[in-house]
């Protein structure tokens, strides 16, 4: 408990706003590495996954392969892309935000293709009936049905990389790890505890800026009057809404 | 007119859903459809509007070959409504009417419009044109999938069994909305269906379809009912027993029709001409 107060009074002393290591311009920094890895990742990621939920090609490759990533261990990655694209400053930068990217896209890449999974068959199967074209039954059918749960892959990948990006002072790029990796040899548990604290607090609040997103994004058509659809007494599957997915993975 | 030539359709697996298939649709009428599942009759359908494509033969409508068109623009020049209605359930009910004339390019305004008289056309009230489809009931989306399927003013209609999952009831009220359409708007439409009595009461021609689209036999229904030309067929109809197998049956208040369990299924007024 006595950790506890003391995690919490290094946090928020005035002493933090000062000297070399001022919190804002770490939380910057952390910031910066966050959007720009998601942003980077979701470049790749996001296309890619709409091309293997639209026309279904790839799907076990993307499966296997965002399996297999999520369990690249994030320290070697950093370490093993820093050794392995250089040591001067840039490239540095290079190195730490080529690995956060390699580990967003799996989650991004996962929601964008299981959200154009998760439309109705026979909606798109109608859409390209009544004439759309391949790009129309991608942008006005399949995207905005799919978009909750590619919100869903970014707020993974942004969790994810968030956390990551702890590890960028390990490799002197600054970030709200350099109070950790200071504290470790110095035995200032205040200080690794306090900035833990805050590293948690910025993932929850971005966490909880995406759920709103995401509830903001489910069409309007598909959370209204949800329940009257169990009124069609079709024996086929009934058509699964994102949302569903999304209460199904929890 | 749409006419069949010839039509094969092998899927990738080696199936053939359709073999050799020769048929003329004649225009402004109710073609319909009919046969057991895996009969191929959604295969034929959707072959109209290049939802599939054949393996061998043709397909003309009014002259011209469906494979030298392009797929989409024909698909917006022919009407299509399915099972399920097939909704987009993120378009409020007038967007979804007004999607093919939107695809088109008719403005915003005149596209509305338009849905809306569809609206009245179809039978439903102009307060549902903001609801989204998961808020209408079963009969209800079903008639706004007519709507759409209208709203590009196509001289032909294909309908993959569009009542199927509906309620007896509400089915009976779209079967006279559909004839009281086709009445009104002159449209050359193309039903298929499993159900024999719906197949009856819709079509001006009848197809009934044995495996692999072979054509049992066409005609109008009488003309069926009349003169099956198989035991398929007879069978297939129920003329050979059941409540279409009717035969007069003399009891002490006189004289009946009776089906072929014998129980009582109408009396028979005035004779045959």
């Amino acid at each position: 408990m006595n950790l506890l107060l003391e995690a919490i009074q290094w946090l928020f002393s005035p002493e933090r706003l000062e000297g070399s290591n001022p919190i804002p311009l770490r939380l910057e920094e952390h910031l910066f590495y966050t959007f720009v890895s998601v942003a980077a990742a979701a470049l790749v990621a996001i296309p890619l996954g709409f091309y293997i939920g639209h026309t279904g090609k790839g799907r076990d490759l993307a499966v296997g392969l965002s399996g297999a990533a999520r369990a690249l261990p994030s320290f070697g990655l950093i370490l093993f892309l820093v050794l392995l694209i250089g040591v001067v400053d840039v490239q540095l930068q290079l190195a730490a935000i080529t690995a956060f990217v390699l580990l967003a896209i799996p989650s991004i890449l996962a929601g964008a293709y299981a959200g154009i999974e998760a439309v109705d068959r026979r909606v798109i199967d109608a859409a390209r009936a009544v004439g759309m074209t391949e790009w129309q039954i991608l942008w006005k059918v399949e995207m905005p049905i799919g978009l909750p749960l590619l919100i869903g892959g970014l707020r993974a990948a942004t969790l994810q990389v968030v956390a990551t990006a702890t590890l960028a002072a390990y490799v002197g790029l600054g970030g709200l790890g350099i109070y950790i990796f200071r504290g470790l040899p110095l035995q200032r548990y205040d200080e690794m505890l306090g900035s833990a604290l805050l590293i948690a607090a910025l993932a929850l609040v971005l966490d909880g800026i995406f759920a709103l997103i995401q509830q903001f994004a489910i069409p309007r058509g598909v959370s209204a009057g949800r329940a009257k659809d169990v009124r069609t007494s079709s024996p086929r599957r009934r058509p699964e809404t994102a949302k569903a997915v999304q209460e199904r993975r929890g | 007119m749409i006419e069949f030539r010839a039509v094969t359709k092998r899927f990738g697996d080696g199936t053939v859903a359709v073999d050799n298939f020769d048929l003329v649709i004649p225009s402004r009428q109710i073609t319909v459809f009919v046969g057991s599942s895996g009969s191929g009759k959604t295969t034929l359908l959707r072959m109209i509007n290049r939802m599939v494509d054949l393996t061998e033969g043709d397909i003309e409508i009014d002259g011209d070959s469906i494979m030298r068109k392009e797929p989409v623009a024909l698909r917006r020049s022919i009407g299509y409504v399915m099972q399920n209605s097939g909704l987009l359930p993120h378009f409020k009910v007038i967007d979804n009417v007004m999607t093919v004339p939107t695809l088109n390019g008719v403005p915003k305004k005149q596209a509305r419009d338009q849905a809306l008289e569809l609206l009245d056309t179809v039978g439903l009230s102009r307060s549902l044109a903001d609801r989204y489809p998961s808020q209408l009931s079963g009969g209800q989306q079903q008639r706004v999938g007519v709507a759409r399927g209208l709203a590009a003013n196509p001289n032909i209609l294909l309908m993959d069994e569009p009542f199927g999952a509906v309620d007896p009831i509400v089915r009976a009220e779209l079967q006279q909305e559909i004839i009281r359409l086709q009445r009104e708007l002159d449209k050359t439409i193309v039903f298929v269906t499993h159900d024999i009595d719906e197949a009856f009461l819709l079509g001006d021609q009848v197809v009934i379809l044995e495996k692999s689209a072979k054509i049992a036999q066409v005609g109008s229904p009488n003309e069926i009912m009349a003169n099956p030309a198989s035991d398929f067929v007879a069978n297939f109809i129920g003329t050979d027993r059941g409540k279409r197998a009717l035969s007069l049956k003399k009891t002490e208040s006189g004289t009946i029709l009776v089906d072929s369990e014998g129980r009582g299924a109408g009396v028979l007024v005035g004779g045959p001409e």
